[in-house]
């Protein structure tokens, strides 16, 4: 085999596959009286996805957290703060779902208080790591030569260091405390932003309609703007949202381990971390806003990979 | 062949240089008062003391000399294994390290082992079955297993394995039945990282044309995907090795706290909370240089199991 | 080793019946298969011919037991020797699979397995007819030898990444071989391959089953290849057999419409075997003053990886396309005819040599200072798939090159896009749907009234058919000639098909490894060849044994 051909394999589909492609060939093609266009193909879309319940269920509580977030008041009956020496510890009830915790503060509250701390880290983190990533990965693979030799460098140095490790050095350079966890916690995000950010481009930018657009005149930047980003941004979006999960993890495990907000104030990782010296008498104190927080990541998870489907 | 392997030990070393050049400039040169940080991990409060006492405390800890130079000395003393005197504990960072290595030691190979064979195990049975519930409810495992913060998991199997059921210890360093909760804390979510590797991987293999070649030949089932499958699928997912390792280490940091187990990742958790400055620096270089030397040594395997590399100058990058 | 013994019964080896497939995806079954009738008897090459979308892939699937999950069959029945095998379970299917059916899969390239070597992979399909011991290995190196391969104890340690692509077609066909079965089912066995590679090949495997007595079932997009090698020609179309008989028959007295247009489509079939141009220049009207594009004494070299030489993608080659004329590009795989256009584009820069486009010479210059050039030289890509931007509707692909030079406002593009759909013959409706939701044909129509927006004098069109179905190709051709004489365009027009450049193109160039081995008019070049390789070109143009054949029939029953 020659030269001109560094990869065999991966290109060709099996003959399984071609059958169904002939079969289906006839169905991509629609009739001339109807219309098509993008409104009709995203009303296609949405309408497959509402028929995915544990979709509509993710979405739904992801969106229920967000709304705790910026709007506690709406779902919290009890002041997070309010201690009440005679309701230790009380076991999950009608009037406090969560239970009570050693000094009578209702907990279901002080998850949804402590919604507001971890949703905003969350999306201090993300910020960070999108418009840094996204930054890098797109100049380094529009750009490629040194440009692309030095950030990739970059990017593999960042990678050797794992980022819970490297978020923890930068936590003890700026001090505790929700913001700079959020920082901690973003920038270890960026490398595997900056990488797959960088593939797609890549990916994109050697497609033979970009070719096609520069033969017909295009400029690079039109080029980058109207061809590369809107044809790259699926796979990045779909890390996005994955990544949104990781990063909560990441800043409740960093609060967990001491190094969040001060208290009375409360993340998530600091209610259970707190709470797990009552594993014993009362294990509803730690175990029930665990299960919230998987139950937040579960549900991004699950909505990334419905994405991540949907785009095959 | 030597020329390659030369090549891929001296970038190695680059990187590793790099990472704890990095790592050290987060930690010296990030704080806006890096003296009065390290001066107050020692328990020293700097505002207290008189410029003579300052003085005094910052040559202790050679923080009166220009940072580059202070860069250079720790550098050249980490090459001798020398990490500095942590500044809480005021004892050697490498005997520190040397002291709690063996019990995270332990629990990381037994939690590698049992990942390994967790995340095999599931994406090679997710892949072979036909029927379509069980097919799904596998492939969705690793998801779910990667969604639980380990500290939850952690809680949980001590509610649940110490406490009701009082099989194994819920804390403590001692002996092997105080390594199983943590090593399965652990292996949940480096197996199920592993599994979703594997299942793509898996996936992508039994798409490929000579899988209709092998089936065509009547071949059963179970002998295209042992015989065909199996290695075509593995041998890119090697390549995640190193961050599996990563996340090993990193997740004997929470691990080890739920659990209260003397190890480096409780050590680092403490160094944090105490600001311990070198013993942070020591930590991260010591898990970089794991990562960098696992994937060194998948880099040079990867040629011997897979025929169709050979070794190139690298072009791709 | 046993003598295979061909019994001649009046019982069919495979009897299919009123076959219904259909694939369900998105809820809904899509038919591939609709009523389908078929026998092959013993020792006879039955050759299914369709387009994409016939249903031709899904039948053999069927009769190997290895239709993909989302298949259901309908209804019907497919009796494999003796076995019905609708509705049977994988027990069942094994057990024919290898022994009784074998298969030629498609792509050579990716047909093995990547990481055993070859001799493993013979092995296994010996070792399940219940073979063992070193009885295995002299087994594999006969059948390796069988399938025309030297030096089979070399080549069975090797793995495939190591063979070329016809070797590895002939590694199939031992694997086929191996399980000594009934029934070879060849699944477009050469399409992947270079013209003089499928000839000899399929020269080969006709060779052995007609030996070895074996059924062969050849699934086939090209009438040609399907009628120089079978005893029975199957024509599907949309899920449905359309005609069938011997080849002969079928060439001479075509019963179907559809039959008749893919013989016309067939070069081979069409002229008696003789390509026919559709230009005849007189030698003397070749040379032309003022070439649209010359280039002169171009080479390129790219380096290899990993240093050493420099590999020459092209060697001193001169190639001009004359003012309103068509030149085309002939050349396998790997000929540098690709990388000619590259050049041309400017997309990549000549090593030595000139590139002088409309009389400016553009060699060396810069992106920006060929701009206002790239105004009067557009390309039309090979696959039309890839070839439009997804998330671009149809009239945004085409004003495209409009909006990228500044020309026009929102309403004059509207107006041009609605008069270049309608000189590409498609409805001006389409302006707003997507890529996707159009066929492969209409995808290039796109792509041509795309390249037309900035009204060029020159169109490079690489490959602009290949993609496509025959009677799509057909239609497109029409249309690319169409423009020419309406808008007295220039076409440098690159193929590895001889028949179609012989359809549109003034003047040709062969390319062989980076050289022109000849160049001239059509006429000439392709009716008194001078090379050699020119000669093994047109001699591997399939169809041309079958059309003897029916040609000397026809003249016996006058």
């Amino acid at each position: 085999m020659s030269i001109l051909n560094p990869r065999p394999g991966r290109t060709s589909t099996s003959g399984l596959e071609r059958a169904v492609d002939e079969a289906l060939l006839s169905e991509a093609v629609i009739d001339d009286g109807d219309l098509g266009g993008r409104r009709a193909n995203l009303r296609a879309a949405v309408g497959t996805l509402a028929r995915k319940p544990g979709f509509v269920l993710a979405l739904v509580f992801t969106i229920f957290v967000v709304l705790t977030a910026f709007v506690p008041s709406w779902f919290a009956g009890h002041d997070p703060y309010a201690t009440s020496p005679s309701d230790r510890l009380l076991s999950p009830s009608l009037s406090h779902p969560f239970g009570t915790d050693e000094i009578g503060r209702d907990l279901w509250s002080r998850v949804v208080h402590g919604s507001a701390l971890t949703i905003k880290a969350t999306i201090i983190a993300l910020a960070i790591a999108i418009v840094a990533g996204l930054t890098l990965g797109v100049v380094s693979g529009f750009f490629g030569g040194i440009v692309d030799a030095l950030i990739m460098r970059a990017v593999d140095v960042l990678l050797a260091i794992p980022s819970l490790l490297f978020a923890l050095a930068i936590v003890t350079a700026l001090g505790f405390g929700t913001v700079p966890v959020a920082i901690a916690v973003g920038i270890g995000i960026i490398p595997g932003f900056a990488r797959t950010t960088r593939a797609e481009v890549l990916r994109v930018k050697t497609l033979p309609y970009v070719e096609a657009a520069r033969a017909g005149g295009a400029s690079w930047l039109r080029v980058l703007v109207r061809h590369v980003l809107p044809n790259s941004w699926g796979p990045v979006a779909v890390l996005a949202v994955l990544d949104t999960g990781v990063a909560i993890i990441a800043i409740a495990s960093l609060s967990f381990l001491g190094f969040g907000a001060a208290p009375p104030a409360a993340e998530w990782g600091t209610l259970i971390s707190a709470g797990r010296n009552f594993l014993i008498t009362a294990p509803w104190v730690p175990l029930l806003p665990g299960l919230f927080v998987a139950a937040v990541v579960l549900s991004l998870n699950h909505i990334s990979k419905t994405f991540q489907e949907l785009a095959r | 062949m030597t020329r390659y392997v030369l090549g891929r030990v001296a970038q190695a070393v680059g990187v590793l240089w790099a990472a704890y050049t990095v790592t050290f400039a987060v930690l010296y040169l990030l704080p806006s008062d890096p003296v009065a940080l390290q001066l107050g991990a020692a328990g020293i409060e700097t505002d207290k003391l008189s410029p003579s006492q300052l003085d005094a405390a910052m040559a202790r800890y050679d923080l009166d000399r220009p940072v580059l130079e202070q860069y250079l000395t720790h550098l050249w003393n980490a090459l001798h294994g020398d990490f500095g005197m942590s500044i809480s504990k005021q004892v050697p960072v490498t005997d520190l390290l040397v002291d709690r290595i063996g019990a995270t030691a332990a629990l990381s190979l037994l939690a590698g082992t049992l990942s390994l064979i967790g995340g095999f195990a599931l994406a090679y049975s997710a892949s072979y079955l036909r029927w379509r519930p069980a097919r799904l409810l596998l492939s969705r495992l690793p998801s779910v297993g990667a969604s639980f913060p380990q500290f939850f998991v952690g809680l949980l199997l001590i509610q649940v394995f110490a406490f009701n059921l009082a099989w194994f210890p819920a804390t403590g360093t001692d002996g092997f039945s105080s390594l199983v909760l943590p090593a399965v804390t652990i292996s949940l979510l480096t197996s199920s990282v592993l599994a979703q590797v594997l299942m793509r991987s898996f996936d992508e293999t039994l798409r490929q044309p000579y899988i209709v070649t092998a089936r065509a030949k009547g071949l059963s089932r179970a002998a295209v995907q042992w015989k065909h499958a199996f290695r075509n699928a593995a041998l890119p997912a090697m390549t995640i090795l190193g961050v599996v390792v990563g996340l090993t280490v990193t997740s004997a940091i929470v691990t080890e706290t739920v659990f209260s187990r003397n190890g480096i990742g409780k050590l680092a958790q403490e160094a944090v909370i105490a600001q311990d400055v070198p013993v942070v620096l020591a930590i991260v270089t010591f898990a970089a240089a794991l990562f960098v030397v696992v994937n060194l040594v998948v880099d040079l395997l990867y040629p011997l199991l897979d025929p169709r590399i050979v070794h190139v100058q690298k072009v791709s990058r | 080793m046993t003598t295979p013994t061909p019994v001649e019964t009046d019982s069919p080896l495979v009897t299919v019946a009123d076959l219904h497939v259909g694939y369900v995806r998105r809820r809904r079954s899509v038919p591939a298969v609709a009523g389908i009738d078929l026998t092959i008897r013993s020792g006879e090459i039955v050759a299914l011919v369709g387009e994409s979308g016939s249903g031709k892939t899904t039948v053999a699937n069927t009769l190997i037991g290895l239709l993909p999950d989302n298949a259901t069959i309908g209804g019907g029945s497919v009796v494999v020797d003796g076995v019905e095998v609708v509705g049977a379970k994988e027990r069942t299917l094994r057990s024919l699979r290898g022994s009784v059916v074998g298969l030629v899969p498609q792509d050579p390239m990716v047909g093995l397995n990547p990481t055993r070597r070859i001799g493993a992979q013979v092995a296994e399909s010996v070792r399940l007819r219940g073979v063992s011991g070193p009885q295995v290995d002299a087994e594999v190196l006969e059948l390796l030898d069988q399938a025309g391969i030297d030096d089979p104890a070399l080549r069975a340690r090797q793995y495939p990444h190591e063979l070329s692509g016809g070797l590895r077609q002939r590694v199939l066909i031992a694997i086929a071989l191996a399980g000594k079965p009934r029934l070879i089912i060849a699944d477009e066995p050469t399409s992947a391959l270079d013209v003089t590679v499928q000839s000899t090949i399929l020269d080969h495997l006709e060779r052995l089953v007609r030996d070895s007595g074996t059924s062969l079932l050849i699934i086939t997009h090209d009438l040609a290849v399907a009628a120089d090698r079978s005893d029975r020609v199957v024509v599907l179309q949309h899920g449905r057999i359309v005609e069938q008989g011997r080849p002969a028959d079928i060439l001479v007295r075509p019963a179907h419409e559809y039959t008749r247009r893919l013989i016309a489509a067939a070069p081979g079939l069409a002229n008696g075997g003789r390509i026919v141009p559709h230009f005849d220049l007189a030698p003397s009207e070749v040379a032309t003053p003022d070439p649209i594009i010359r280039l002169e004494s171009v080479s390129k070299a790219y380096a290899r990886p990993g240093g050493g030489d420099r590999f020459l993608a092209l060697d001193d080659v001169t190639i001009e396309v004359a003012r309103g004329r068509t030149h085309a590009l002939v050349g396998e795989s790997g000929s540098g005819k690709t990388t000619a256009l590259r050049l041309a584009l400017g997309l990549e820069q000549v090593t030595s040599g000139r590139v002088i486009l409309d009389g400016t010479d553009i060699t060396g210059l810069g992106w920006k200072q060929t701009r206002p050039l790239r105004r009067t030289i557009q390309l039309v890509h090979q696959n039309p798939y890839a070839s439009l931007d997804p998330r671009f509707t149809i009239g945004q692909s085409i004003v495209e090159p409009l909006v990228s030079f500044k020309i026009g406002d929102r309403a004059s593009r509207a107006a041009r896009a609605a008069e270049l759909l309608d000189q590409v013959s498609l409805p001006s409706s389409y302006r707003d749907r997507l890529p996707s939701e159009l066929s492969g044909g209409q995808r290039q129509r796109v792509a041509i009234a795309r390249a037309l927006a900035l009204s060029p004098e020159l169109i490079l069109l690489d490959e602009p058919v290949s993609a496509l179905d025959v009677s799509v190709q057909e239609q497109i051709l029409q249309l690319l000639t169409e423009l020419q004489e309406r808008l007295g365009l220039s076409y440098l027009f690159i193929s590895h098909d001889l028949a179609v450049v012989a359809q549109v193109s003034h003047t040709v160039s062969v390319l062989n490894r980076g050289t022109v081995v000849e160049s001239g008019s059509v006429a000439q070049v392709f009716g008194s060849p001078q090379s050699q390789y020119t000669h093994q070109l047109i001699d591997a143009i399939p169809g041309q044994r079958a059309e003897a054949a029916a040609h000397v029939e026809e003249v016996a029953h006058v």
